[in-house]
């Protein structure tokens, strides 16, 4: 599938992951939400960036178990648990969070 | 899935030996296997890696692929804590025949000799070597 | 024309280093490359044999392929130089023929 940005075509995988992860910016991450009918508050972002950061860091999507732990140790108990995580990202965190942050499906989420 | 069995998988837990055998970027083993420990990791197994022969390349400090177009997957090794894969041991004799010390690798580590590590391997459920 | 061997196999996973060394003429290029930029390392098993032919070959290493590695500030063997793609591209217009261990 692709993705339409100010006329520009972004190709993704049939799931919607983004091909090339260096296109992606805050416009397009808007518009990927929108197909997963989320509407993004800052605390949406808060993990998107998250994410994008744990990316720069390792290198993989980290799957949720361990995104929970991440959150957990970073941004507290309140945010570090599936429930939280879940009501923003209510079809997965990890899988439609990493979506949204440009990243690949996570590893280990089979 | 991974999400549905978020915290906890009920299933049987087997004692996971994965031997890295192989340097990274020359051939795509080393990245393969990783991501498979990645995987079973995710299954909450007891998982091992040893690095021996050539693997102890794939834990050299200071890679940078930028000259090369492929992704480093070598700051990924430092994520395997987070994955609860804290049993990283690497072989000796391999270090020593090239010219490597325990400084020079990018996470912490137990250098076991053969001996060791053939005591290792023997005390396993499931031994994948790649 | 002088040959330029290109290695791209570790030394201490496969012989083609050695085979190289052993059979290609003296005054040739070898380029160790990929996984066989191992070979150009100061300190290691294979160090003595690559070394004491160093002299009959003109030995490079490439640059990139030892960054990957981590392995930029590591000694090299004395005489072996490093290169870069560029560098690659010069060696194999300069040589007649390219042979490569694979």
């Amino acid at each position: 599938m692709t993705y339409t940005l100010d006329g520009a075509t972004i190709p993704a995988d049939e799931e919607g992951y983004l091909s090339d992860l260096s296109v992606w910016n805050k416009e397009l991450a808007g518009l990927i939400a929108k197909d997963e009918n989320i509407e993004m508050n800052d605390d949406h972002w808060e993990v998107v960036n998250f994410l994008r950061d744990y990316y720069e860091e390792y290198q993989i999507a980290p799957a949720i178990r361990v995104l929970t732990k991440a959150v957990k140790k970073s941004l507290g108990d309140d945010k570090g648990n599936s429930k939280y995580l879940y009501e923003l990202f209510p079809y997965g965190p990890a899988k439609q969070a990493c979506k949204i942050a440009g990243l690949p499906k996570p590893t280990g989420c089979i | 899935m991974a999400e549905e069995f978020d915290d906890e998988f009920d299933g049987p837990v087997k004692r996971f030996l994965f031997v890295n055998r192989k340097a990274p970027y020359g051939t795509v083993y080393a990245l393969e296997s990783l991501e498979v420990v990645l995987i079973s990791a995710a299954f909450d197994q007891d998982v091992s890696l040893v690095f021996m022969d050539d693997g102890v390349f794939q834990i050299v400090k200071d890679q940078n692929t930028d000259g090369i177009n492929i992704k480093n997957f070598s700051r990924t090794y430092r994520a395997l804590e987070g994955y609860d894969v804290e049993k990283l041991y690497v072989e000796k004799e391999s270090l020593e025949a090239r010219g490597l010390s325990e400084d020079d690798l990018l996470v912490p580590v137990e250098v076991l000799d053969s001996k060791a590590l053939s005591e290792l391997m023997n005390a396993q459920d499931v031994v994948i070597s790649a | 024309m002088k040959m330029l061997h290109v290695v791209n196999k570790s030394p201490f996973e496969k012989s083609s280093l050695s085979s190289c060394l052993r059979v290609a003429k003296n005054d040739s290029g070898i380029l160790l490359i990929e996984d066989g930029v191992f070979g150009a390392l100061q300190g290691t098993s294979v160090t003595d044999e690559i070394a004491g032919r160093s002299a009959d070959f003109k030995i490079y290493v490439l640059g990139p392929d030892l960054a990957a590695r981590g392995l930029s500030e590591k000694p090299i063997i004395d005489g072996i130089e490093i290169i870069d793609y560029e560098g690659f591209v010069d060696l194999a217009v300069e040589h007649g023929a390219v042979n490569s261990w694979l």
